[in-house]
Formats: structure tokens, sequence, C-alpha cells
């Protein structure tokens, strides 16, 4: 067998996943990569095993396999692009060198005392220039140093430099117990602390050594309500955002309010405005009383028409139109090499969605929805599938409301999953958080504790996307650019 | 006393309301945009706040500057403020004008944008460089569109000097030629726009250094040089606003308390306008900037050929 397959949220032992020698590896990696398109969701190097675990949304399950590597091994980041990033970090973190790699630097700096200080690619020549922005920016942002290579206005290669906001959260998650780690967790990237925690939590129990009952019907309703909650005011928030770098005041202004009340929504829920604490290991930390939801209900249809008007103004605005238009194109070709997912991978035409692709968490097997595709591949797009997913988001909790009201079942808790693990055992589940899918794999020790947490933020495949989005486009365009990726500068630095 | 002395009196009077009350017109367009954000905004006198903040500090500067970096702030100053002694105040012409003034108003304009470019370079920062760089390209084609508004106006009074342009047009101009006046009002709103780096021009808004104009060429400034700054930039505002509201403006003859009250009326609506563009617009793309302001050229050019056409005095 060339490859196991995990259902989202299975494990398996270790010795049960098949070991191929490097060649074999390497070729059943481009079958599946190159012509099956199945994507990669995690590659790691785990005491000098290499691991690639893929997603194949057609049979709604992981494919994982390995192989032995010594202190280096020939890259396969020319055969396989969506590696690029994988091996850089397999590089900085073990020191095991992918031999051949075209572009072999540090992507967090996790072992240099500074941050940043590399060689960049540059860029000869009269009127070409360099133009070099953060890591410290103008707005309340996370630091990244970006450096642009330019002819005048245009933009011919934009270099990304993180690793500035480098915790080791990786590490911590081994060394914690287990109260802190959905703390760390779910601030690994904190606006998406639902889907961190929830893949954390799927993970965990399928490492388990004494798994927990299933969870209650309420219990699957509610996680899912604050996911897509979760979903709904960080689309609008990214909507506003890009209303306010293309200056157009209103629809800027109202979304930032609107996002706060979709948040206030989400601290009704669980006394937190971004979710934090809400998935426990035994269901969610609080139910939603029946007797509250007329008044969630009412207040969510009033933000919702709210949402739609702020929209619909930006939406019929031309100047707002043509800013987007044709802003930061990423093909579909490049976003499939180098494995674009989420939000930008949709909207550069490529139809991926975990929920659907993999599923096995939440009720979302019970809802009925689309998954939003845009072909335009622009900045446009993105807006656009986000206004998709909100739609389709929107639709869902009106659904989940409905459910919860029919929800026989009153407890929100099952057992809790035991802390301590399966000896030699790795498991990996995926959830589809609002950028687009995380990634939690894990794999225990023989006495089982906790040997690795490999965290994987939608980030980490997007950021060269955005540096790809820029090649040919005026440098003026970059902040639209940005912000309709809008990707997570802690969830790649963990 | 004479028509001479009153008449200077009301001017200066008008030319120390405009230094006084400049900072409120950026006051009222936050207002403006604030309304239209559904929000309550800064306060109108904000801008004199941030002008006392800012002249309480101390300027720093950078090691790679000169003394042209020093001076610069003043000497836009100076040239915003020698833009207002040529302007008239409502039908009252200024003591200052001569024939050809209005080469001079255009190019203390350039001045002044020659002395913010130069202090942007020396700083010898990308974000200034590029800045200066998109400032320039614009400001070629704003300056022929003024031109050519300025020749048109000529055409139309046979004055030759600014003062005179602006004030001897009749109400009779409207009715015979309004079409070429409103050519001209229009052309000029949109240059005006461009020069004040007002949307969808520029965004004085944003914090984003990459997609800045005027914002980025000054952002090394700090202290009381960033307060001149803004007060200058300010200053040209009220002038720009002044110029058109006395281009739209009739003389109307004995009725000059009304002709002030409506000379005020107007700078304070344009000024309103000014917000609501900003509030219903977004940003053009850096592309469609020349664009912009060719249709502006277009629009004054036009006025041109129709004052040409259908000619006469209409200071009649």
């Amino acid at each position: 067998m060339e490859f196991l397959r995990l259902k989202n949220g299975g494990s398996a032992a270790l010795k049960d996943i098949p070991q191929l020698n490097f060649d074999h590896f390497r070729e059943v990696l481009k079958e599946l990569v190159l012509e099956k398109n199945h994507r990669v969701s995690a590659f790691f190097v785990e005491e000098n095993i290499l691991y690639a675990v893929l997603i194949d949304s057609r049979e709604r399950c992981f494919e994982v396999c390995s192989t032995v590597v010594g202190s280096s091994y020939p890259a396969l980041t020319p055969h396989i692009a969506a590696l690029h990033w994988f091996e850089r970090e397999i590089y900085e973190q073990s020191g095991i060198e992918p031999v051949g790699h075209p572009w072999l630097k540090p992507i967090r700096f996790e072992k240099s005392a500074l941050p940043g200080v590399t060689d960049y690619f540059t860029m000869q020549g009269g009127a070409a220039h360099e133009v070099a922005v953060g890591p410290v920016h103008a707005g309340v942002i996370e630091p990244g140093h970006f450096r642009f290579q330019c002819m005048g206005e245009d933009v011919y290669f934009l270099e990304i430099e993180l690793g500035y906001q480098h915790r080791g959260v990786e590490k911590m998650l081994v060394n914690s117990p287990d109260t802190l780690r959905t703390h760390l967790v779910e601030t690994a990237a904190g606006d998406s602390s639902t889907a961190y925690a929830w893949a954390y939590d799927l993970t965990m129990n399928a490492l388990s050594s004494a798994p927990r009952a299933e969870l209650t019907e309420r219990a699957q309703i509610l996680r899912s309500l604050a996911l897509e909650l979760e979903r709904i005011a960080n689309h609008v928030g990214d909507i506003g955002a890009l209303a306010g770098d293309v200056a157009f005041l209103t629809s800027s202004a109202y979304c930032g309010r609107i996002r706060g009340d979709f948040l206030n929504m989400t601290a009704l829920l669980c006394g937190n405005r971004f979710g934090r604490n809400y998935i426990t290991a035994d269901g969610v930390a609080y139910d939603l009383p029946n007797n509250k939801l007329p008044f969630l209900r009412d207040w969510f249809e009033r933000s919702v028409a709210d949402f739609k008007n702020a929209w619909q103004l930006m939406a019929d605005d031309p100047g707002v139109l043509d800013r987007l238009e044709n802003t930061g194109v990423v093909p579909r070709e490049l976003a499939q090499v180098i494995g674009a997912v989420g939000v930008a991978g949709r909207a550069s035409n490529l139809d991926m969605d975990v929920r659907r692709d993999l599923g096995n968490f939440g009720v979302y097997d019970r809802l009925v929805w689309h998954v939003p595709v845009k072909k335009s591949c622009d900045a446009l797009a993105r807006a656009k599938v986000r206004r998709g997913e909100l739609r389709e988001s929107i639709r869902m909790v009106r659904a989940l409301f409905t459910l919860l009201e029919s929800c026989g079942v009153n407890s929100v808790k099952s057992t809790e999953w035991n802390g301590r693990l399966k000896p030699e055992t790795l498991a990996v589940s995926a959830i589809e958080g609002w950028r687009g899918e995380v990634v939690c794999a894990g794999i225990s020790r023989k006495d089982g504790t906790l040997q690795r947490m490999k965290l994987i933020d939608p980030s980490f495949h997007n950021w060269f996307a955005l540096a790809l989005a820029l090649r040919g486009e005026q440098i003026s365009n970059f902040p639209i650019c940005n912000k309709s990726f809008n990707l997570s500068y802690c969830g790649h630095d963990l | 006393m004479n028509d001479a002395l009153t008449n200077f009196l009301l001017w200066s009077g008008n030319m120390v309301l405009a230094l006084v009350i400049s900072p409120l017109l950026i006051g009222i367009i936050n207002k403006t945009k604030a309304f239209f954000a559904g929000r309550q905004g800064p306060r109108l006198l904000q801008l004199y706040y941030d002008l006392a903040k800012l002249l309480k500090r101390s300027s720093v500067y950078s090691r790679s500057t000169s003394a042209v970096f020093r001076i610069a702030p003043c000497c836009v100053l100076a040239a915003s403020c020698m833009m207002l002694l040529l302007l008239p105040a409502a039908c009252v012409k200024s003591p200052f004008n001569f024939i050809g003034d209005m080469i001079l108003f255009v190019y203390l304009a350039g001045i002044g944008r020659m002395l913010t470019v130069l202090a942007a370079m020396e700083t010898a920062s990308a974000f200034e460089g590029m800045g200066s760089s998109r400032e320039c390209q614009f400001a070629i084609l704003a300056e022929g569109v003024l031109l050519a508004v300025l020749a048109a106006l000529v055409m139309l009074t046979r004055e030759f000097s600014l003062s005179g342009c602006l004030v001897t047009l009749k109400l009779n101009a409207w009715l015979s030629g309004g079409t070429s006046l409103l050519f001209l009002a229009v052309a000029f709103y949109l240059v005006m726009l461009c020069e004040n780096c007002r949307v969808p021009v520029d965004d004085p808004e944003t914090h984003l250094e990459l997609t800045m104009i005027h914002e980025a060429m000054i952002l090394d400034n700090s202290g009381p040089d960033l307060a001149l700054i803004h007060y200058a930039a300010a200053l040209k505002l009220w002038v720009f606003l002044s110029f058109l509201a006395s281009l739209i403006l009739p003389d109307l003859g004995n009725w000059m308390v009304w002709e002030f009250v409506i000379y005020y009326a107007l700078i304070f609506l344009l000024t309103i306008s000014i917000g609501v563009v900003e509030s219903v617009m977004a940003r053009y793309r850096f592309r469609k900037v020349p664009q912009f302001l060719a249709g502006a050229l277009a629009v004054a050019l036009l006025a041109i050929v129709l004052a040409a056409v259908f000619g006469g005095n209409w200071t009649k």
C-alpha cells in the first residue's frame, strides 16, 4: 500500500503508516499532487521520518505516507511547488537539508537573533529601485517585512519575510500541561480561535487512549454556530477593510460596526467575543438556552440586513469595482501549483472546502449549502467569495437556530477525552476556518505523552500567493491585494 | 471714507478671516464625512488643536537632510499666503493685482510643490521618493488644466489680472454664456480636488504609505514644521475655494453686502461638497488619475472653444 487513508479526526499507529523508499515516496506524491490534484495539508519531519498528509476530497479522507530521511534529501520543491514553504520550514526546524531547493531561506528566523536579517532577492539596473515596508507598519497590524523590487510604480517582485511573531507555539504545546494547551491553540491565530480549538480537540480526541463518548447533538450544533459566527464576523470585517483601502468611507465604517455586532453575538454564546474557551474536551462550555434564541435571532437578522445594505453600497459603486477588478490576479494554474487554500484558493477558481471535502465535524453533513468559487482570480473575486460565503453562512446560521429549537437533547456535555494518549500514534484533523483550512496533526510518544503537535494555518499556504499577486502590479495596489487576502502573521509564525 | 479705503479694509478683513478660519474647512470636510459614515467624527476645530499641539513640540531632523528640508515648510506657507494676496475678496479686487499676475499665481503653487518635493527627496526615503514622483506626474497635468481655465477667463473678460477676471463677470455672463462658465467651474473643481490631495486623486485619511501622494512626502516632518505644512495645506484649500467662489459669483453691482454673504456661503457649501465627494466616491487607481485630469483639461478647452465661438465681452 502506498498511503494510508484517514478520516477527518482519525488516527493510526505509526507502524501502520506506509514507509516508502524515497524515490517511491516522491513518485507517489507527484502522482497524487500533480495528477490527481490532491492538496498538501501537512508535510513535516519527526525523528528523521518525513510525513506527508494530503487531502483527497473525492474519498473524503486524508492520505498519509512517510519516508526515512537522513541529514539531507533531494528537495521535492522542484517537482511539487506546493512544498516550497514546507521544505524551508523543515530545514529551519530540523536542519535536514532539502538539497536543490531553489530558495532555501528560513521562514521564521527561529534560530537567528535578528529576524529579517538575511539575503534578499534584488534587481539591478538604472531605474530599478527597492522599497522596503515594515516590519513596523503605520496601522495597528501585525509585523511583517515586505520588499518590493520596482521599476517606477510597477512591482517586478515582492519578497515577504515573516517570523517576527514566532513564539514557539508548537514546542510550548508539547511541553505544556493539558489545561494550558487549549489557550495556546486558541491564540495561535486569535481571529480563528474556534477553528483552532476545534481542530486541536478533534486531534487530541483521536490520539486519546480513552476518547470521549460521541458529542451530543446540541454540542455539535453550537460548535458549528460558533464557527459560522466567527466566519461571518471576520468576512464582514474584511469587506469593510477593503472598502477602507479604496477610500470608500461609508461601507468601511458600517462594516466595522457590524463586525462588532457579530463578535458580540459570539460573546452572548460563550462570554468571549473571539469564542475563547468555548470548545471543551467534552463538548462546549455553555448551553444556549432556547429562551434566548428569539433575542439572538432578532439581533442576527438586523445585523444581516445592515450588512447587506453596506455591501450593496459598495457593490453598486463603479469606482470600487474598478479598483478591485483585475487587481492582484493569481491565475488558477498558479494558485493550484503553489497550493493556495481557503478564500484565496476559491477566488482563484479552486473548488475546496473541508466542511464538504472532509466533513466529519459539526452538523455540516445535515446542512445544505454550496461553496462559492469565482473565476476572475482578482481582488474582486476574493471580495465576492467572502460575500458568497457570508450568504451561505447566514443561511447556515438560520438553519442552526432551527436545529437548536427542534433539538431534543438538552445536554451539551458528553465525557471528556483522556489526556493519556495511545502510544506512537498519529492523528490529523482539519476545520474550515474563515480563512481556510486549519490543520492540526499530532504524534504521541511511546509513554502516552505528546511528542509533536503540528499546526498549519491556511496563511502558511497562501503568503506566497500574495507575493505572486503583486507581480506586474502597481505598488500602490499592494494594500488592496494584502487586504483581499488578509493573511495571518501569527498563524504563520506560530 | 472714500471707496478705495473701504475696499482695502474689506479686502484686508477677508484676508485676516482667511488666515484664521481656513483650518476650519478641514474640520467641515471631516464632519461631513463623519455624517455620511454615521459617526461622531473629530471636532470641527480639531485641526486648530492639532496645530497648537504640534507648535509646542520640537522638530526632528534626519541627518541626511540639509537646509532645504528646514526652510521648505516656511516657503510652502509663504507661497500659499502669496497666492491669497493675489485673490480678490468677493467683489473687491486685490490691491496687489497687476497684469499677468495669474501666471505668478500658477507658479506660486508650483514653487510650493517644488519645495515640498525637494525636501521629500532629501530624506532619501523610498516612500517619499514615490510620493514626490507621483506628485510631479500629476502636477504637470493639473497645471495645464489650471492654465487653460485662466486662459478661458482672460478670453471671456479681456482682463489680464486675476482679480480683474474674477470680479468683472456680470450676472449677464451667466445668462448669455453660462455653459462656458459652468464648464470652467467644473474643470476648476476637478483640478482643485487634485491640487489639494483629496479623494479621488489622493486619500488624506490613509495610513498606507504605499498609496499616499502628499502625505508620503511629509512623513519625515514633525513638530512646528508639520504644523506649518498642515496650515499651508488648509490655506491652499481656502485659496482654491475662494477662487472658485469668485468665479461662480457674478458682480451684483450695488448689493455688496449680499455679495460677501453669498461668497462665504459658497466657500462653505463647496467645502461640504468636497466632503460629500469623499464620502460617496472610491479613490481612483493611479493609472486613472491622468485620465481624470485629461478629462478636466477637455472640459476647460471646451469652455475656451465656446468662449471663442460665441465670443463677446461678458463684463458688461
